[in-house]
């Protein structure tokens, strides 16, 4: 059953400043923007947080820009936003494929890249490809400005290095010289949650990320060693398989999941011409 | 110039495009309160303690010792009380009802309740708890397959469907005349009428059910509005107030009906050459907690489990049992595309036993007229099994894509198909529903219980009555239904609207047009003030049926379709996608052909995720994925182009020679698809072929 409204608290602070002095006042407040899954949760009652922080209005955190030669990317930029951003699709354009498998054009104009990586869940189809980008998580509080690689920025479920009175204010990309490719699979061609989300960087130093197969979104360490080490991509796919660490859910099983990771592994080894 | 056969603009299509249609929720009166559902969260059990742990001030509350009449949902069994006494069966069983005029303070209202939990049972194989058993029995199987010169065998399995109408269940209950009105959003409103009588004890007279704009049925606004309304109706008599009450998306998934598992199992005798000898079919279909409407689409299955085939020997054992989630109810199709699903993949395994064309197999043994069928049913000449099956076969270029996609990763596969359209057997004949037309100003004004629920009933009822009359379409009045000034014309489910209403609509039409000669009704109005013509029901001539012995006409007549689905298959995901689609589909008459495409085009879309992707998840008794994050059914990028090829061999049975439309669409789908992955190599006897079950089939054919 739907959360009560009156249960419910909202606090609309007007600039960045205000946001992190009100977090600092109170960690019990959930930063929010687009919504798009905080409201299935409200909806269906099971959302836990009371007290919510509309970070919505602040135009300075919706930036797309280029700083020290890496794409740096606002929090509150829409998945509607990077898909046309000439800097993401001609840089990464893995990452605007991502927000392009998410959710219907409603969603992608109300979820924001901090959102899907703030919500911390491992189906978030852009973590695979901020995963293999190497990204870094800018994080600010009242007390300063700290940089987290992406890599290091979930510690578990849904849990993360944030403290509660940060907020993630932008991404840093660097670039990517070598061949990237991007692959979600979910239970029908569109407006699905992923079942297993896969981002591949190809090159000397080969990177591989992949969604919905554990706890959070993974980089495989060992199966890019093996490429690197000069594995076959057939080889590697059974690494692969070893190393994802997917569960049986209400969306997939966990042997299904196994093998759909190396086969898109052998496909990305196939499409790139080894 | 005549209406029917043309696409003439929908009665109901000015208001919902531009957004005046009112729906349930829409709907506001005067301190109407709003109302919550407490529900049981174990599968089986007993309820020790109920607690209310909130001030119950402004709060009406009710459990089911404030129920007036009988707790009962009445409707074939009374098995099912209204609200749990002390025993529970099923996840999501109405217990206590609460009512407050602040929406939000209703949701913050705590219950606790203690429960002495039971084992509970979710294997229907496992299942002593039986329902309905039914036989059909023709010639002597046991004698024809031990005469057989091959015999084939299979088990086939089918899951839960939701319906998944856009408009959640949901009434408004209004006391008032010293009873209560009821608005909603239902299918049947002479249902909820006679349930709403017993649950409160109240007179018919004292009773009113308006249908609201509703947003979709597909069955599933059948049975359970019934049960929605009796909890409004009395809540709002006990407050003396009207009371609105309106599930969430959540709610209406998780409580009420679905479409019925089923395990059909196949034993089928053919001659080497291809013909069928003996089909012995045992059905199993799995009805939750409660009878409802179980026996009913159990028998539907079982009539249409030996497929639209000539065979002399033929055996059909069905039953229906118990378990402990929540009952299982009407879905378009009801039972048939279960059975359908079974003997099409049958005949599909049984053409690859005799290296047959599958097409082949289908042509050889397709009813024709004068043929019976497994409950001794002669068909009449509007029997066209063969000519869809050709014609289908022709369109798609069936053979040339089954040489040219062997080997790659395309398969087509096709499903020969019928659907009995209205009631089955004798139910026409004890519903004995009625229908009229009245004069007005305006013209006519057609007065039915027959419900619009998207499928176009007040278009196409207006198209008939128009060219009997011989007036314009826009000199038709329709509108909602309203117990108090409609017939029964029975319900608006089992593709009988057109058919069987229509038909005597058509009646009073001719009978109405006798009356007054050949004036204009409105010209008619003018001179004499209103004139009403009722018709009540006549079964067709020649028609006979058992209910004992189930043998006999199951139905005034069927209509007819073969699918042919041609899928694609990703070898990395598994992910099986349709590309293209054929669908011939003889309904006797197209009133309005856009209509018709529609239903055939919207049936087909929703088989398609019947057979690939909607997978209800049962967890404990309860449906764990029940939101559309997580319940999905397919969009515009799962479903193919469709080539709809709409036939029209006339049955004197319906009005203008039409037949049913609705549920046939949905009967196809899935056995074609499955046959079309099949061609792939791959063996699924089970659905939703979801990629998982996919992988695991192309794991043991690797």
């Amino acid at each position: 059953m739907r959360t009560a409204a009156a249960a419910l608290d909202l606090v609309r602070p007007k600039s960045v400043e205000q946001a992190l002095r009100a977090m600092a006042d109170d960690p019990s407040l959930v930063p929010i923007a687009g919504c798009t899954d905080v409201f299935v949760g409200l909806n269906a009652g099971t959302f836990p947080g009371t007290r919510f922080l509309d970070l919505w209005p602040l135009e300075e955190l919706r930036e797309i820009g280029i700083r020290n030669g890496a794409i740096a990317i606002g929090a509150l930029a829409t998945h509607a936003m990077i898909q046309e951003s000439a800097a993401v699709t001609s840089r990464i354009p893995i990452l605007a494929a991502a927000c392009r498998e998410i959710g219907g054009i409603q969603i992608q104009n109300r979820g924001t890249l901090g959102g899907n990586v703030a919500n911390g869940s491992p189906a978030g189809d852009t973590l695979p490809v901020l995963a293999v980008a190497d990204a870094v998580v800018v994080l600010r509080s009242a007390s300063g400005e700290r940089r987290v690689p992406f890599n290091a920025f979930f510690t578990g479920y849904r849990t993360t290095v944030r403290r509660p009175d940060e907020l993630i204010v932008a991404f840093e990309l660097p670039p990517i010289v070598d061949v990237q490719w991007f692959r979600k699979v979910g239970t029908r061609a569109a407006q699905a949650i992923s079942k297993v989300v896969m981002a591949v960087v190809g090159g000397e130093r080969p990177r591989i990320a992949v969604g919905s197969v554990g706890p959070t979104v993974i980089r495989c360490t060992k199966t890019e060693a093996a490429i690197a080490g000069g594995a076959t991509f057939d080889e590697a796919s059974h690494i692969l398989e070893a190393e994802v660490q997917p569960i049986d859910d209400i969306r997939s099983t966990a042997s299904y999941r196994r093998r759909v990771c190396g086969n898109l592994l052998r496909r990305f080894g196939a499409d790139t011409g080894r | 110039m005549p209406a029917v056969g043309t696409n003439v603009p929908r009665k109901d299509s000015t208001e919902k495009v531009t957004g005046t249609a009112r729906y349930v929720d829409d709907l506001v009166f005067p301190g109407m309160l709003h109302a919550r559902t407490i529900r049981s969260t174990i599968p089986r059990g007993r309820i020790r303690d109920v607690r209310l742990s909130f001030d119950r001030a402004g709060f009406t509350i009710i459990d089911h010792r404030d129920v007036t009449g009988r707790n009962v949902v009445a409707l074939i069994e009374d098995d099912q009380p209204l609200l749990a006494e002390r025993e529970i069966r099923h996840v999501a069983e109405p217990i206590l009802l609460l009512a407050h005029e602040d929406l939000d303070t209703l949701r913050r209202a705590r219950v606790d309740i203690d429960y002495e939990p039971l084992e509970p049972l979710f294997d229907p194989t496992r299942s002593t708890q039986l329902l309905k058993d039914l036989r059909i029995v023709k010639g002597d199987v046991e004698q024809a397959l031990a005469g057989a010169e091959v015999v084939v065998e299979g088990e086939y399995r089918t899951g839960h469907q939701e319906q998944l109408y856009i408009e959640p269940n949901g009434v408004i209950a209004v006391p008032e005349n010293g009873g209560v009105t009821v608005h909603g959003s239902l299918q049947c409103p002479f249902y909820v009428h006679k349930a709403l009588r017993i649950a409160l004890g109240l007179p018919d007279d004292r009773i009113r059910v308006v249908q609201t704009e509703t947003g979709g049925g597909f069955g599933g606004k059948e049975e359970y509005p019934s049960v929605i309304a009796a909890h409004a109706a009395l809540l709002a008599l006990k407050a003396k107030r009207p009371v609105k009450l309106i599930y969430d998306r959540l709610e209406d998934m998780l409580a009420t009906t679905k479409r019925h598992p089923s395990i059909v199992r196949h034993r089928t005798g053919v001659t080497r050459d291809g013909r069928l000898v003996a089909m012995d079919i045992e059905v199993l279909m799995d009805g939750g907690a409660y009878v409802t409407l179980s026996p009913v689409v159990l028998s539907r299955g079982a009539i249409h489990a030996a497929g639209p085939y000539r065979c002399d020997h033929v055996r059909i054992e069905a039953r229906a049992v118990g378990t402990n989630t929540p009952p299982n109810g009407a879905f378009r199709g009801f039972g048939a595309p279960q059975t359908q699903f079974a003997v099409e993949v049958q005949m599909e395994r049984i053409a690859e036993a005799l290296s047959m064309d599958p097409a082949r197999l289908r042509e050889l043994n397709a009813l024709r007229p004068g043929d019976t069928t497994a409950t001794g049913q002669r068909v009449e000449a509007d029997c066209s099994a063969l000519q869809v099956l050709q014609q289908a076969v022709e369109r798609s270029d069936f053979h040339g894509k089954r040489e040219r996609y062997a080997g790659t990763n395309r398969g087509i596969g096709l499903s020969l198909f019928f659907h009995g359209a209205g009631f089955t057997g004798s139910g026409e004949v004890k519903l004995a529903s009625r229908a009229a037309l009245c004069t007005t100003e305006r013209g006519v004004r057609i007065l039915v219980g027959s419900a619009e629920i998207g499928q176009g009933t007040r278009t196409m009822h207006a198209q008939i009555v128009a060219d009997s009359l011989g007036i314009p379409y826009e000199d038709v009045e329709t509108g909602l239904p309203d117990t108090s000034n409609v017939p029964d014309s029975g319900p608006t489910v089992a593709s009988r609207t057109c058919m069987v209403v229509g038909g005597i609509l058509q009646r009073c039409a001719s009978d109405l047009r006798e009356r007054i000669g050949d004036m204009h009704p409105r010209e008619h109005f003018t001179k004499h003030g209103a004139t009403v013509v009722t018709k009540e029901y006549e079964p067709p001539h020649g028609i006979a049926w058992d209910d004992d012995t189930y043998r006999g006409d199951a139905y005034a007549t069927y209509a007819w379709a073969c699918d042919v689905a041609e899928v694609e298959m990703d070898p990395d995901t598994y992910e099986i996608r349709p590309i293209h689609f054929t669908a011939v589909q003889d309904i006797g008459k197209a009133i309005h052909p856009v209509l018709v495409a529609g239903q055939i085009e919207g049936g087909t879309a929703q088989g398609i995720g019947y057979a690939l992707i909607e997978e209800v998840v049962m967890r404990e008794g309860a449906m764990a994925n029940a939101q559309m994050t997580n319940y999905l059914v397919p969009t515009t990028l799962d479903t193919p182009t469709m080539d709809v090829v709409i036939v029209e061999t006339p049955s004197h049975h319906g009005p203008f020679g039409a037949k049913g439309v609705g549920e046939m669409p949905i009967d196809g789908p899935a056995p074609a698809i499955v046959n079309a992955i099949r061609h792939l190599g791959l063996d699924i006897r089970q659905i939703p072929a979801t990629p998982e079950r996919i992988a695991e089939a192309a794991c043991v054919s690797a």
